[in-house]
């Protein structure tokens, strides 16, 4: 069972065509990390899916069409989405940030999970998100997805531009939610790949060139062709 | 010392006004990043209507009166400037261009429309008489109807500031002067923000326009014109989006622009366009505005 469908999704931005085609399937109860050089698209497919960018093509939600449906709806169907670069709202407090989030009237458990998978959170309720570390405001973004009931999690680089210590904490947290959670997770960090994922689409030039489980990111060659990059055997 | 006095809070006053106009501008610009050259008509329309109010409630106006003429001519441009949001600027996001045009359009023919109506020379406004008389404060004799203005701005930042603070839908509009592509990303339709900052936006403009028919001896199509672009200059100086910022400015700029009037006359103008290169220069975000990521 697919928990999310994508079916030849074409996207063209400013003129430029930045999805050619984009085919793969996300299944349920696993996750699902989405991979490739910068600039392939990667984030691309998560914003369209999203309802950020406009695309043709398919996008089905356990069976149902969002592909053209507005943001806010494509997400109270059940699409959580943590942005690459956080975008906490800076001004806006701990607690202001999640209370945004927070959809339906009675989230008490929701908040104690969330709270309890992220402890600073609580203690830094009353704090301005834009004066936490990038780490914090990370947990911030993370912690305001798992505040409602969710069909699929889209996250979006979550250790980028972080200190080698917060990129453990995050990968700590993101090992703990994917035990519950179908996770559509776009990440650079090859370790973090193969710690928390059961399945691995890459891409390459606006394309999915692979589609499969996740042992071929033990293989160096492999790696450096498909990825560019060297730690496979890591 | 008086003088200073006298000169000081009648351009607190002025500010007041100023204000009025320029917080509905500033969330609008700050959330959607509507360009609304159509505000000064929410301004004139709240003044015709505050003015139809004030003579249908009696010959001689009392304070009731005077209050209920600005709370009408404050719904009625509310709901003017949400008609526009509803009937226009919802098909219109994201096209800076063409919401200029179509915002420029709406306040040319609601100044043709009043004027056709009531023609351009300015009606008198019915007031309470308590407004021709003068309050002593330290031996300046400050006159009653400054005392409005400003009470009436403060009461509208107090309540601006308990909506945005203490509300949800204030929790969204803050959210949403910051990112509201993420706002959306969140399950929340930040389009219905949007009409409730045109709804109040258009309130806090029409009731400045009551307030600024009194203080321009008169109701007239043309009320609107210095103001808004006044309006426009406290909204960059304190900051798109920020409430507290236009508070700042607005005081800034009346009571700057008095003195430099009162010892130059004519010059209060050049000073407040001085002010406003400077802060473009040194603070380009504004006094309270945030630099936008």
């Amino acid at each position: 069972m697919n928990a999310l469908s994508v079916k030849d999704l074409q996207v063209k931005i400013n003129e430029s065509h930045i999805l050619h085609g984009v085919t793969f399937e996300v299944p349920t109860n696993k996750v699902t990390a989405l991979l490739g050089r910068n600039g392939v698209g990667k984030s691309t497919t998560l914003r369209t899916i999203m309802g950020f960018y406009e695309g043709t093509g398919s996008v089905e939600l356990n069976g149902k069409e969002i592909l053209g449906m507005q943001t806010h709806k494509i997400v109270q169907a059940g699409v959580a989405f943590v942005p690459e670069d956080r975008e906490v709202f800076a001004s806006l407090t701990v607690k202001e940030n999640l209370s945004l989030a927070a959809r339906g009237k009675n989230n008490e458990e929701a908040y104690k999970a969330v709270y309890d998978l992220f402890p600073e959170l609580d203690t830094r309720a009353a704090q301005q998100a834009g004066s936490l570390s990038g780490g914090q405001q990370q947990m911030v973004a993370i912690a305001r997805a798992l505040l409602n009931k969710n069909e699929i999690l889209l996250v979006d680089e979550p250790t980028k531009g972080l200190a080698p210590k917060l990129v453990t904490e995050v990968a700590d947290v993101l090992a703990k939610v994917a035990k519950t959670t179908t996770m559509l997770l776009v990440e650079q960090n090859l370790a973090l790949v193969k710690r928390v994922a059961q399945h691995v689409i890459v891409m390459d030039q606006g394309k999915v060139v692979y589609q499969g489980g996740p042992e071929n990111l033990h293989d160096d060659a492999w790696v450096h062709q498909m990825l560019g990059v060297s730690g496979g055997h890591k | 010392m008086d003088t200073f006095i006298l000169i000081g809070i009648t351009g607190i006053g002025l500010g007041a006004l100023y204000f009025l106009v320029a917080s509905g501008l500033s969330l609008i610009y700050g959330l959607m990043g509507v360009l609304n050259f159509a505000h000064g008509s929410f301004l004139t329309v709240g003044a015709f209507v505050g003015y139809w109010i004030a003579t249908k409630l009696g010959p001689e106006t009392s304070m009731v009166d005077f209050v209920i003429a600005m709370i009408v001519g404050g719904l009625a441009a509310g709901l003017f400037a949400l008609a526009m949001e509803q009937l226009l600027i919802t098909r219109l996001y994201e096209r800076h261009i063409d919401q200029a045009l179509v915002t420029v359009g709406v306040s040319l023919v609601v100044g043709a429309v009043l004027a056709g109506w009531f023609g351009n020379d300015l009606i008198m406004f019915p007031t309470p008489m308590w407004f021709l008389t003068a309050i002593n404060v330290g031996g300046a004799m400050i006159p009653a109807d400054r005392v409005v203005y400003i009470a009436t701005a403060v009461l509208l930042l107090i309540g601006n500031w308990i909506l945005l603070k203490y509300t949800r839908i204030g929790l969204i509009i803050r959210a949403g002067v910051e990112n509201r592509n993420m706002v959306n990303a969140l399950g929340i339709n930040v389009r219905r923000a949007f009409s409730t900052v045109f709804f109040l936006g258009g309130f806090a403009a029409g009731v400045g326009g009551v307030l600024v028919s009194v203080y321009s001896n008169g109701v007239s199509p043309l009320i609107a014109g210095s103001y808004l672009i006044y309006g426009f200059i406290v909204v960059v100086i304190g900051g798109m989006g920020s409430v507290p910022g236009s508070f700042l400015a607005a005081m800034m700029i009346g009571v700057i622009r008095q003195f430099a009037n009162y010892y130059v006359t004519g010059l209060g103008d050049f000073v407040v366009v001085i002010l406003l290169a400077g802060v473009l220069l040194i603070r380009p975000q504004g006094l309270l505005g945030k630099v936008r990521a």
